[in-house]
Protein backbone atom coordinates (compact mmCIF):
# COMPACT_ATOMS: atom_id res chain seq x y z
CA UNK A 1 0.00 0.00 0.00
CA UNK A 2 2.82 2.28 1.10
CA UNK A 3 4.39 1.76 -2.60
CA UNK A 4 1.32 2.85 -4.23
CA UNK A 5 1.13 5.67 -2.01
CA UNK A 6 4.00 7.09 -3.25
CA UNK A 7 4.38 6.03 -6.91
CA UNK A 8 1.01 7.98 -6.96
CA UNK A 9 2.76 11.17 -4.94
CA UNK A 10 6.22 10.71 -7.51
CA UNK A 11 3.55 10.92 -10.28
CA UNK A 12 2.00 13.82 -9.26
CA UNK A 13 5.00 15.35 -8.74
CA UNK A 14 6.23 14.22 -12.28
CA UNK A 15 2.87 15.76 -14.19
CA UNK A 16 3.51 19.02 -12.45
CA UNK A 17 6.96 19.31 -13.77
CA UNK A 18 6.07 18.36 -17.55
CA UNK A 19 3.18 20.76 -17.08
CA UNK A 20 5.38 23.93 -15.67
CA UNK A 21 8.33 22.79 -17.71
CA UNK A 22 6.31 22.91 -20.79
CA UNK A 23 7.51 19.73 -21.86
CA UNK A 24 3.70 19.01 -22.64
CA UNK A 25 3.64 21.56 -24.95
CA UNK A 26 4.31 19.87 -28.54
CA UNK A 27 5.10 23.03 -30.59
CA UNK A 28 7.78 24.23 -27.80
CA UNK A 29 9.25 20.54 -27.95
CA UNK A 30 9.58 21.03 -31.77
CA UNK A 31 11.23 24.44 -31.54
CA UNK A 32 13.70 22.98 -29.02
CA UNK A 33 14.16 20.08 -31.39
CA UNK A 34 14.59 22.91 -34.61
CA UNK A 35 18.16 23.64 -34.31
CA UNK A 36 18.55 25.11 -38.09
CA UNK A 37 15.11 27.36 -37.85
CA UNK A 38 13.61 29.50 -35.04
CA UNK A 39 15.69 27.85 -32.04
CA UNK A 40 13.91 27.64 -28.62
CA UNK A 41 16.90 26.21 -26.24
CA UNK A 42 14.52 26.19 -22.88
CA UNK A 43 13.91 22.35 -22.80
CA UNK A 44 17.34 21.43 -22.50
CA UNK A 45 17.02 23.51 -19.14
CA UNK A 46 14.60 20.49 -18.37
CA UNK A 47 16.97 18.06 -18.55
CA UNK A 48 19.83 20.07 -16.84
CA UNK A 49 17.07 20.95 -13.86
CA UNK A 50 15.92 16.83 -13.25
CA UNK A 51 19.98 15.82 -13.89
CA UNK A 52 21.27 18.68 -11.34
CA UNK A 53 19.20 16.78 -8.63
CA UNK A 54 19.42 13.01 -9.87
CA UNK A 55 22.99 13.36 -10.21
CA UNK A 56 23.32 14.01 -7.04
CA UNK A 57 20.85 12.28 -5.06
CA UNK A 58 20.87 8.85 -6.61
CA UNK A 59 24.40 8.68 -5.63
CA UNK A 60 23.64 8.98 -2.02
CA UNK A 61 20.45 6.52 -2.20
CA UNK A 62 22.20 3.44 -4.33
CA UNK A 63 25.18 3.51 -1.78
CA UNK A 64 22.20 1.74 0.97
CA UNK A 65 21.81 -1.93 0.73
CA UNK A 66 18.33 -1.14 -0.06
CA UNK A 67 15.36 1.18 -0.76
CA UNK A 68 13.31 2.25 1.97
CA UNK A 69 10.33 0.16 1.33
CA UNK A 70 11.61 -2.40 -0.69
CA UNK A 71 13.80 -5.30 -0.22
CA UNK A 72 16.25 -4.11 -3.16
CA UNK A 73 16.56 -1.93 -6.34
CA UNK A 74 15.46 -2.85 -9.50
CA UNK A 75 17.80 -1.24 -12.12
CA UNK A 76 18.99 -2.64 -15.36
CA UNK A 77 22.12 -4.30 -15.29
CA UNK A 78 22.73 -4.32 -19.24
CA UNK A 79 26.02 -2.88 -20.23
CA UNK A 80 26.44 -3.33 -23.63
CA UNK A 81 26.03 -1.00 -27.13
CA UNK A 82 24.13 -2.90 -28.99
CA UNK A 83 22.35 -2.64 -32.71
CA UNK A 84 18.59 -2.60 -31.07
CA UNK A 85 19.54 0.00 -28.73
CA UNK A 86 21.05 2.69 -31.44
CA UNK A 87 18.23 1.53 -33.77
CA UNK A 88 15.36 1.87 -30.93
CA UNK A 89 16.67 5.37 -29.72
CA UNK A 90 16.99 6.32 -33.67
CA UNK A 91 13.28 5.26 -33.56
CA UNK A 92 11.84 7.09 -30.90
CA UNK A 93 13.68 10.45 -31.77
CA UNK A 94 12.32 10.36 -35.55
CA UNK A 95 8.79 9.57 -33.63
CA UNK A 96 9.61 12.33 -30.94
CA UNK A 97 10.27 15.18 -33.33
CA UNK A 98 7.23 14.06 -35.62
CA UNK A 99 4.95 14.48 -33.09
CA UNK A 100 6.55 16.51 -30.58
CA UNK A 101 5.54 14.60 -27.22
CA UNK A 102 7.41 11.27 -25.53
CA UNK A 103 5.91 9.29 -23.47
CA UNK A 104 5.65 11.04 -20.13
CA UNK A 105 3.93 14.70 -21.92
CA UNK A 106 1.40 11.98 -23.41
CA UNK A 107 0.77 10.55 -19.95
CA UNK A 108 0.21 14.17 -18.52
CA UNK A 109 -1.40 15.39 -21.80
CA UNK A 110 -4.68 13.54 -20.56
CA UNK A 111 -4.63 15.47 -17.53
CA UNK A 112 -4.47 19.22 -19.63
CA UNK A 113 -7.49 17.48 -21.15
CA UNK A 114 -5.30 17.27 -24.75
CA UNK A 115 -7.30 15.52 -27.63
CA UNK A 116 -3.70 14.86 -29.18
CA UNK A 117 -2.76 12.90 -25.96
CA UNK A 118 -5.01 10.19 -26.69
CA UNK A 119 -4.04 9.85 -29.70
CA UNK A 120 -0.78 9.54 -28.69
CA UNK A 121 -0.99 7.06 -26.18
CA UNK A 122 -3.15 4.80 -28.00
CA UNK A 123 -0.12 4.67 -31.24
CA UNK A 124 2.49 4.03 -28.37
CA UNK A 125 0.48 1.33 -27.53
CA UNK A 126 0.26 0.00 -30.81
CA UNK A 127 4.08 0.63 -30.96
CA UNK A 128 4.85 -1.88 -27.77
CA UNK A 129 2.31 -4.41 -29.12
CA UNK A 130 3.95 -4.34 -32.52
CA UNK A 131 7.55 -4.33 -31.00
CA UNK A 132 6.90 -7.73 -28.65
CA UNK A 133 4.99 -9.21 -31.64
CA UNK A 134 8.02 -9.15 -33.73
CA UNK A 135 10.35 -9.97 -30.68
CA UNK A 136 8.27 -13.32 -30.19
CA UNK A 137 8.20 -13.82 -34.36
CA UNK A 138 12.27 -13.62 -33.92
CA UNK A 139 12.96 -15.15 -30.76
CA UNK B 1 15.39 33.19 -30.96
CA UNK B 2 11.27 33.24 -29.37
CA UNK B 3 10.00 32.31 -26.33
CA UNK B 4 12.43 31.42 -24.32
CA UNK B 5 11.76 29.85 -20.51
CA UNK B 6 14.67 28.83 -19.16
CA UNK B 7 13.35 29.31 -15.13
CA UNK B 8 9.84 27.34 -15.87
CA UNK B 9 12.07 24.85 -17.53
CA UNK B 10 14.52 24.11 -15.48
CA UNK B 11 12.21 24.36 -12.25
CA UNK B 12 9.76 21.79 -13.66
CA UNK B 13 13.39 19.87 -14.38
CA UNK B 14 13.69 20.23 -10.55
CA UNK B 15 10.32 18.69 -9.95
CA UNK B 16 10.70 15.89 -12.63
CA UNK B 17 14.37 15.02 -10.52
CA UNK B 18 12.71 14.73 -7.46
CA UNK B 19 10.08 12.68 -8.49
CA UNK B 20 12.43 10.04 -9.72
CA UNK B 21 14.93 10.20 -6.83
CA UNK B 22 11.63 9.71 -4.49
CA UNK B 23 10.80 6.65 -6.56
CA UNK B 24 14.57 5.63 -6.44
CA UNK B 25 14.87 6.14 -2.68
CA UNK B 26 11.11 4.52 -1.10
CA UNK B 27 10.02 2.00 -3.93
CA UNK B 28 14.04 1.21 -5.27
CA UNK B 29 12.36 2.01 -9.43
CA UNK B 30 13.40 3.86 -12.04
CA UNK B 31 10.39 6.48 -13.17
CA UNK B 32 11.13 5.04 -16.56
CA UNK B 33 7.76 6.18 -18.28
CA UNK B 34 7.64 4.10 -21.23
CA UNK B 35 9.21 0.87 -19.14
CA UNK B 36 6.20 1.80 -16.90
CA UNK B 37 3.59 2.37 -19.31
CA UNK B 38 4.97 -0.86 -21.18
CA UNK B 39 4.64 -2.94 -17.67
CA UNK B 40 1.21 -2.19 -18.18
CA UNK B 41 0.64 -4.73 -20.52
CA UNK B 42 2.79 -7.50 -19.22
CA UNK B 43 1.74 -10.54 -16.67
CA UNK B 44 3.05 -8.96 -13.66
CA UNK B 45 0.37 -8.78 -11.31
CA UNK B 46 2.58 -7.47 -8.27
CA UNK B 47 4.12 -4.90 -10.27
CA UNK B 48 1.09 -3.35 -11.71
CA UNK B 49 -0.55 -1.42 -9.32
CA UNK B 50 2.34 1.01 -8.35
CA UNK B 51 2.88 1.38 -12.44
CA UNK B 52 -0.75 2.19 -12.45
CA UNK B 53 -0.85 4.54 -9.32
CA UNK B 54 2.52 6.45 -10.82
CA UNK B 55 0.76 6.90 -14.23
CA UNK B 56 -2.50 7.84 -12.66
CA UNK B 57 -0.02 10.42 -10.57
CA UNK B 58 1.22 12.29 -13.80
CA UNK B 59 -2.30 12.67 -14.86
CA UNK B 60 -3.77 14.34 -11.46
CA UNK B 61 -0.46 16.29 -11.67
CA UNK B 62 -1.07 17.60 -14.84
CA UNK B 63 -4.99 18.49 -14.34
CA UNK B 64 -3.83 20.04 -10.76
CA UNK B 65 -1.67 22.07 -12.88
CA UNK B 66 -4.04 23.04 -15.17
CA UNK B 67 -6.77 24.15 -12.70
CA UNK B 68 -3.88 26.48 -10.16
CA UNK B 69 -2.87 28.17 -14.07
CA UNK B 70 -6.01 28.40 -16.52
CA UNK B 71 -5.07 29.45 -19.99
CA UNK B 72 -1.32 28.47 -19.58
CA UNK B 73 -2.07 25.57 -22.39
CA UNK B 74 -3.41 26.40 -25.41
CA UNK B 75 -4.24 23.00 -27.38
CA UNK B 76 -2.30 22.61 -31.06
CA UNK B 77 -4.32 23.15 -33.64
CA UNK B 78 -4.55 22.00 -37.11
CA UNK B 79 -1.61 19.19 -36.58
CA UNK B 80 -2.51 16.56 -38.74
CA UNK B 81 -3.61 13.47 -37.41
CA UNK B 82 -1.96 10.98 -39.22
CA UNK B 83 1.26 12.43 -38.61
CA UNK B 84 1.07 12.33 -34.85
CA UNK B 85 -0.37 8.61 -35.11
CA UNK B 86 2.51 7.62 -37.36
CA UNK B 87 4.66 9.82 -34.54
CA UNK B 88 3.24 8.14 -31.80
CA UNK B 89 3.75 4.41 -33.26
CA UNK B 90 7.50 5.32 -33.51
CA UNK B 91 8.12 6.93 -29.94
CA UNK B 92 6.40 3.20 -28.90
CA UNK B 93 7.78 0.94 -31.16
CA UNK B 94 11.45 2.95 -30.21
CA UNK B 95 11.18 2.91 -26.64
CA UNK B 96 10.69 -0.80 -26.59
CA UNK B 97 13.59 -1.10 -28.58
CA UNK B 98 15.71 1.08 -27.17
CA UNK B 99 14.91 0.07 -23.39
CA UNK B 100 14.02 3.66 -22.24
CA UNK B 101 12.84 6.87 -23.02
CA UNK B 102 13.71 10.74 -22.31
CA UNK B 103 13.15 10.30 -18.35
CA UNK B 104 14.67 6.79 -18.19
CA UNK B 105 17.80 7.03 -19.97
CA UNK B 106 17.93 10.79 -19.89
CA UNK B 107 17.13 11.69 -16.63
CA UNK B 108 17.56 8.48 -14.74
CA UNK B 109 20.34 6.84 -16.26
CA UNK B 110 22.42 9.43 -17.40
CA UNK B 111 22.48 10.27 -13.21
CA UNK B 112 24.08 7.07 -12.87
CA UNK B 113 26.55 7.44 -15.55
CA UNK B 114 24.63 4.34 -17.70
CA UNK B 115 27.24 4.55 -20.92
CA UNK B 116 24.00 2.40 -22.41
CA UNK B 117 21.75 5.94 -21.16
CA UNK B 118 24.37 8.57 -22.33
CA UNK B 119 24.40 6.84 -25.91
CA UNK B 120 20.76 6.21 -26.26
CA UNK B 121 20.41 10.16 -25.01
CA UNK B 122 22.46 11.05 -27.71
CA UNK B 123 21.30 9.33 -30.50
CA UNK B 124 17.78 9.94 -29.98
CA UNK B 125 18.50 13.74 -29.60
CA UNK B 126 20.44 13.66 -33.02
CA UNK B 127 17.64 11.73 -34.43
CA UNK B 128 15.18 14.14 -32.91
CA UNK B 129 17.01 17.40 -34.48
CA UNK B 130 17.53 15.49 -38.19
CA UNK B 131 13.82 14.38 -38.25
CA UNK B 132 12.48 17.88 -37.29
CA UNK B 133 15.00 19.70 -39.95
CA UNK B 134 14.05 17.02 -42.56
CA UNK B 135 10.03 17.90 -41.77
CA UNK B 136 10.16 21.37 -41.91
CA UNK B 137 12.87 22.39 -43.59
CA UNK B 138 13.09 19.60 -46.38
CA UNK B 139 9.12 18.94 -46.80
CA UNK B 140 7.74 22.20 -45.36
CA UNK B 141 5.24 20.71 -43.22
CA UNK B 142 4.58 22.99 -40.19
Amino acid sequence: MKLIGLALLSGILFGIGLALSQMTNPGKVLNFLDIAGNWDPSLIFVMLGALAVTFIFFRVILKRPAPLFDSKFYLSTKKDIDKPLIIGATIFGAGWGISGYCPGPSIAGLGLGNFEAVIMVVFIYLGFIAHRFIMNKTA
Amino acid sequence: MNNFTPVSAFSGGILIGLAATLLLLCNGRIAGISGIMSGLIKVERAELFWRLAFLAGIVIGAFLFQQLKPGFYQPRENFPIGLLAFGGFLVGFGTRMGNGCTSGHAVCGIARLSVRSIVATVVFMVSGFVTVYIVRHVFGVL
